[in-house]
C-alpha cells in the first residue's frame, strides 16, 4: 500500500518562498496571484496493513513539526 | 569541568565549539551521533552548527531523532547544561528542548555576516559575563534563522525572561527580534549567532567569549 503525506506551513506562519513564488509568477506576467503556498509531498511505500494511526504517528514524530506544520495523509 | 560535542554527518562547527570550550577550560569528548551515551560525568552539551543530514526534511529533524537524542534529553531534563548553536538550536527545537521553531530567512537567502545584537536578560550562565542590554558583535551564517514561535509561547519567553539575545537590526525576519532563547531552567541555550566564531583576537572579534566564560565560571562555583 501507498500513504501520501502532504505537509504544509500552518495557515498564519509566514511562507517565504511561497511569497517569492508568487512575486516571480507577478514578475512572468501571470495576474491575479493573489497567494502562494509551498509544502512538501511524501510518499511512503508501506506494508499492507499498516494503519492509519501508525501513519500519523510517524507524522507527529517526524515528517512534520507540528509547531509550525500540518499534515494531511491519503492513503491509496 | 567536562563537556561533550555532539558530531552529526554534515556538522561543520563541531571543533570550533571543542576548542572555544576548552579555551574556557573544560575538557572535552567528541560524541559521534551513533552513541547512545554521553561519557561519565559531562556538565556541559554543546550542539554544533552545521548542516546535519544535509538538512534533510526540516532542519535538525533527523539529528533530534538520532541515537544520541536520547542521551541529550536525559541530561537537559537531569539540570545539564546544554549549548545549541545555530543547527545546533534547530536541533534543540526538533527535540522540544526548547520552544518554537527556525523556518526560512524572509529574505530566502542564505546571511552570512556579522550582527549586533543586544543581551535581553544576564540571569543565565550562558549571559551572566555580559551586561544587562550590552550590544555584542557575532556572526551568523544561516539560511534558517527565521525563529517563530506562537502568540503563548512569546509571552512565556518575554513574562520569564527567556530571551535571551535579540537582534539589533533584524537580519531574518525572527519574530520580536529574537536570536536566541533559554529553557525554562535558564540552563538550556539556543542561538542562531555563532559565539564560537567570536570569541579569540585571531577571530577579529572577542565578544563571544562571555558565554563560555560565564558557564565555565557557573560550574567551577557549582
Amino acid at each position: 500500500m501507498r500513504a501520501t503525506v502532504t505537509v504544509m506551513l500552518k495557515q498564519g506562519v509566514l511562507d517565504p518562498q511561497g511569497e517569492a513564488v508568487r512575486h516571480a509568477l507577478g514578475a512572468l506576467g501571470f495576474e491575479g496571484v493573489s497567494g502562494v503556498r509551498q509544502g512538501k509531498v511524501i510518499e511512503l511505500d508501506l506494508a499492507d496493513g499498516t494503519t492509519e494511526d501508525q501513519i500519523r504517528e510517524m507524522c507527529e514524530k517526524l515528517l512534520a513539526n507540528t509547531v509550525i506544520e500540518s499534515y494531511q495523509i491519503a492513503i491509496s | 569541568m567536562k563537556a561533550a560535542v555532539l558530531v552529526f554527518p554534515g556538522s561543520n562547527c563541531d571543533r570550533d565549539l571543542k576548542r572555544a570550550f576548552e579555551q574556557a577550560g573544560f575538557s572535552v569528548d567528541m560524541v559521534w551521533h551513533k552513541d547512545t551515551k554521553l561519557p561519565e560525568g559531562v556538565d556541559l552539551v554543546g550542539v554544533p552548527g552545521g548542516f546535519s543530514f544535509g538538512d534533510y526534511l526540516r532542519c535538525g529533524a533527523i539529528a533530534a531523532q538520532s541515537p544520541i537524542s536520547g542521551s541529550l534529553k536525559s541530561h537537559a531534563d537531569r539540570g545539564g547544561y546544554v549549548f545549541g548553536v545555530c543547527n545546533g538550536f534547530q536541533i534543540l527545537t526538533e527535540t522540544k528542548l526548547l520552544p518554537g521553531a527556525l523556518l526560512q530567512n524572509m529574505s530566502t537567502r542564505y546571511i552570512c555576516k556579522t550582527v549586533g545584537l543586544r543581551v535581553e536578560n544576564t540571569q543565565s550562565a550562558f549571559t551572566t559575563a555580559y551586561e544587562q542590554g550590552a550590544v555584542i558583535e557575532m556572526p551568523i551564517a544561516h539560511h534558517e534563522g527565521n525563529y517563530q514561535a506562537d502568540a503563548k509561547t512569546l509571552a512565556r519567553l518575554n513574562g520569564d525572561g527567556r530571551v535571551a539575545f535579540r537582534y539589533v537590526e533584524n537580519p531574518n525576519g525572527a519574530v520580536e527580534d529574537i536570536a536566541g532563547i533559554l529553557s525554562e531552567n535558564r540552563r538550556v541555550l539556543g542561538m542562531m549567532p555563532h559565539p564560537e566564531r567570536a570569541c579569540e583576537p585571531l577571530h577579529g572579534a572577542t565578544d563571544g567569549a562571555g558565554v563560555f566564560a560565564g558557564l565555565a565560571q557557573a560550574l567551577v562555583a557549582a
